[in-house]
């Protein structure tokens, strides 16, 4: 018999963990001088109160979608995945090759080579790391920070001995031509009389996203490999038993990990930069982490997250804007949903188990 | 002779590099010989350098500084220390979001203290780490190979280094000649044992995890108080993660991580001083300099030249009765 109901499992662990960390960072708020309330307020108006401020939210989202689901996938296997980062910058530079050396007649045939690029790129990114640990035994944790360091050092060498256009200084390929700028919300939404998202980064990538989190689901827990894939990640003997191979399931859910780290290229490169730049990903990989765990590694907690994330991101640029607390007061929060969600997880469950136990008993 | 001046300055900048490498090395290895993976290094160096930076600024004393680094990494120890022994939870994910917590706050604190754009004020005359002079170091230095070898290689960094390169001896001491270290090394070996024979197996982590909180202090306040004068954001620019590397590399033995780290230092030392190096005809870009410890990390970890073998029980909670 389960200790706890699964609702509370799904949500009131999240959820209490949420409020722990936003109490903290409500303390640290206050710690350096200013006032929580007014910084809640000033997050709201800034990321959720107007078509622009939401355009921004979910452009981050979006990000955040595609790197957080990488994360849940290789959660899944019970592989940690921290290589999204990397992934991402590979992904960016297979966006960059489709976009700058084929000639393409229309962005939607354009998005589908690019999100190709990228998938193909970030996979074959994350398949040296999944070999290793596949055959090898190399710890995935510490292949996959390593490979993120020489995904950053390899991109610098692209973008400045390689793909950086004549006579330019910026570490950074030339501007993709005008036939695959990918519409943006303002161009879909807006009307003649009325522009919506106006300027905002958010574009059509958005829904790729939204498809993604359908397909991740459909093949968690509607496929035959998703099966496999959560079996062995609940226990590797008992998959073996089945007659599941380890090496398959780590590679194949390694690889469909990366490949989703490496789409979210297509939002940030394809979508809002329409170039490659170094530091493109902007940390949206170890994101990932954060939304995989708060998400419960279910795609719809996933895209939940993600909003939420996207929320914090935009919030915390108002916020840096009109007061004095710098942006990284978002890397704190970030930490602390990691920390409460991830790796305190028991601090609040365990307490929590008892009280439905006691709960129970009582009924009885 | 040319060659040999340019030699003795590469390895004595080599040395300088080396040396957070080496404490944070150290560190992790305490950390994982018993049993506790530490991938948050680079957060609690990166707290470290800000406080000992912060409170030297500020109080003009370098000591107290840094006091200040090694209690600001205690505590976020502590903090893995919790998460990982007392909830059991995972040591991976509580070491990434301690990355997190150092990378924010001390941008955060800095820039509520100081205003400075997330940095603190240069320091100068006491609060930093002064270089020491060997004995005769002047006199000598005139001698050929001899006097550049003593008086510029090995004198004149300050007291951190020699601290830091006296702990490899010192650590080697601790884990295999002593009660403490067999101990140490045999809670991330196996636990149950341990545990058997009536000594406390979450007191052992706590300690190991203590000590390694120690270590990051002192090199991240070698970072911002004798290599740099002053806490820049992200000053630790993944040195926390050239440790780990260095850990594997020399496979948890604490000599070994010696040379691992020197090695990876003298890679830091020629990628800064050469940039982009021109082997008659080939050209090694700098970005394969900055690349090469990770990547060299990874073939040792693929076990095509020596594998690594980690702790056995590292990773793992000890749960005591099932």
């Amino acid at each position: 018999m389960d200790k706890m109901p699964k609702w509370a499992d799904v949500v009131l662990i999240p959820v209490i963990s949420l409020i722990l960390a936003a109490i903290l960072s409500a303390l640290v708020i206050l710690a350096i001088g200013e006032n929580p309330v007014e910084a809640v307020n000033l997050m709201v108006t800034g990321a959720l109160g107007s078509t622009y401020g939401w355009g921004y939210t979910l452009y981050y989202a979006t990000n955040f979608m595609f790197t957080g689901l990488a994360v849940a996938v290789a959660f899944h296997a019970r592989l940690f995945n921290i290589g999204g980062e990397g992934q991402a910058m590979l992904g960016g530079l297979g966006v960059a090759m489709v976009c700058l050396y084929i000639d393409w007649p229309h962005w939607s045939i354009a998005l589908l080579a690019a999100g190709l690029g990228a998938a193909l790129f970030g996979a074959a990114w994350a398949a040296i790391p999944a070999y290793l640990q596949a055959k090898r035994g190399s710890h995935i944790v510490i292949t996959t920070i390593m490979f993120n360091f020489i995904a950053a050092a390899f991109l610098n060498y692209m973008l400045v001995n390689v793909m950086r256009p004549q006579g330019s200084q910026d570490p950074a390929t030339a501007r993709f031509p005008e036939a695959v700028h990918l519409p943006t919300f303002q161009s879909m939404f807006s009307t003649a009389e009325n522009v919506m998202f106006r300027g905002a980064p958010a574009n059509i990538s958005f829904f790729v996203a939204l498809l993604a989190c359908v397909v991740v689901w459909a093949l968690i827990w509607r496929t035959r490999l998703g099966y496999e894939i959560r079996a062995y990640g609940h226990s590797e003997t008992g998959a073996v038993y089945a007659g599941i191979s380890p090496v398959r399931i780590t590679i194949v859910a390694m690889l469909i990990s990366g490949a989703l780290a490496g789409l979210m290229a297509i939002n940030n490169v394809m979508g809002e930069a329409e170039r490659l730049v170094l530091n493109s990903t902007e940390g949206a990989g170890f994101i990932g982490i954060a939304v995989a765990l708060m998400g419960r590694s279910h795609p719809f907690g996933v895209f939940l997250a993600a909003i939420l994330f996207g929320f914090l991101y935009q919030g915390g640029a108002e916020l840096a804007l009109w007061t004095s607390i710098p942006r990284e007061l978002i890397v704190v929060i970030q930490a602390l949903v990691i920390l409460f969600t991830g790796a305190l997880d028991n601090m609040v469950r365990m307490p929590l188990e008892k009280l439905f136990l006691a709960m129970r008993k009582g009924a009885e | 002779m040319e060659f040999f001046v340019t030699l003795i300055q590469v390895l004595d900048s080599t040395i300088r590099l080396a040396t957070p490498l080496l404490l944070a090395c150290l560190a992790g290895l305490y950390s994982e010989r018993a049993g506790i993976f530490d991938i948050g290094l680079e957060g609690k160096m990166l707290i470290a350098a800000f406080f000992s930076a912060a409170v030297a600024a500020v109080t003009g004393s370098v000591w107290l500084g840094l006091l200040a680094g090694i209690g600001a990494s205690l505590v976020l120890s502590a903090l893995h220390g919790v998460a990982s022994i007392t909830f059991r939870g995972n040591q991976l994910i509580s070491g990434v979001a301690i990355n997190f917590l150092a990378s924010g706050l001390t941008v955060l604190i800095a820039q509520s203290w100081f205003q400075q754009g997330g940095r603190t004020p240069s320091l100068f005359g006491g609060g930093r780490f002064e270089p020491i002079e060997f004995p005769f170091a002047e006199a000598i230095s005139g001698v050929p190979i001899i006097g550049p070898i003593y008086s510029e290689l090995l004198s004149g960094h300050s007291i951190l280094v020699y601290i830091a390169f006296l702990m490899v001896p010192l650590t080697w001491w601790i884990l295999f000649r002593t009660r403490f270290g067999l101990r140490l090394r045999a809670v991330g070996e196996n636990p149950a044992a341990v545990d058997t024979a009536g000594v406390s197996v979450v007191g052992l982590r706590f300690a190991a995890v203590a000590i390694c909180g120690v270590l990051c202090g002192i090199a991240g306040a070698y970072l911002a108080t004798a290599l740099q004068a002053g806490f820049v954001k992200e000053m630790t620019a993944g040195r926390g993660f050239i440790a780990l590397a260095a850990l594997i590399f020399a496979k948890w033995r604490p000599w070994h991580a010696m040379w691992a780290c020197l090695l990876f230092g003298l890679l830091q030392a020629i990628a800064l001083r050469f940039q982009n190096i021109d082997l008659g005809g080939v050209v090694i870009p700098v970005q394969v300099m900055d690349a090469l410890p990770y990547i060299l990390t990874v073939v040792i970890l693929a076990g095509f030249v020596g594998k690594a073998i980690p702790p056995r029980a590292g990773g793992e909670p000890y749960v005591k009765e099932r």
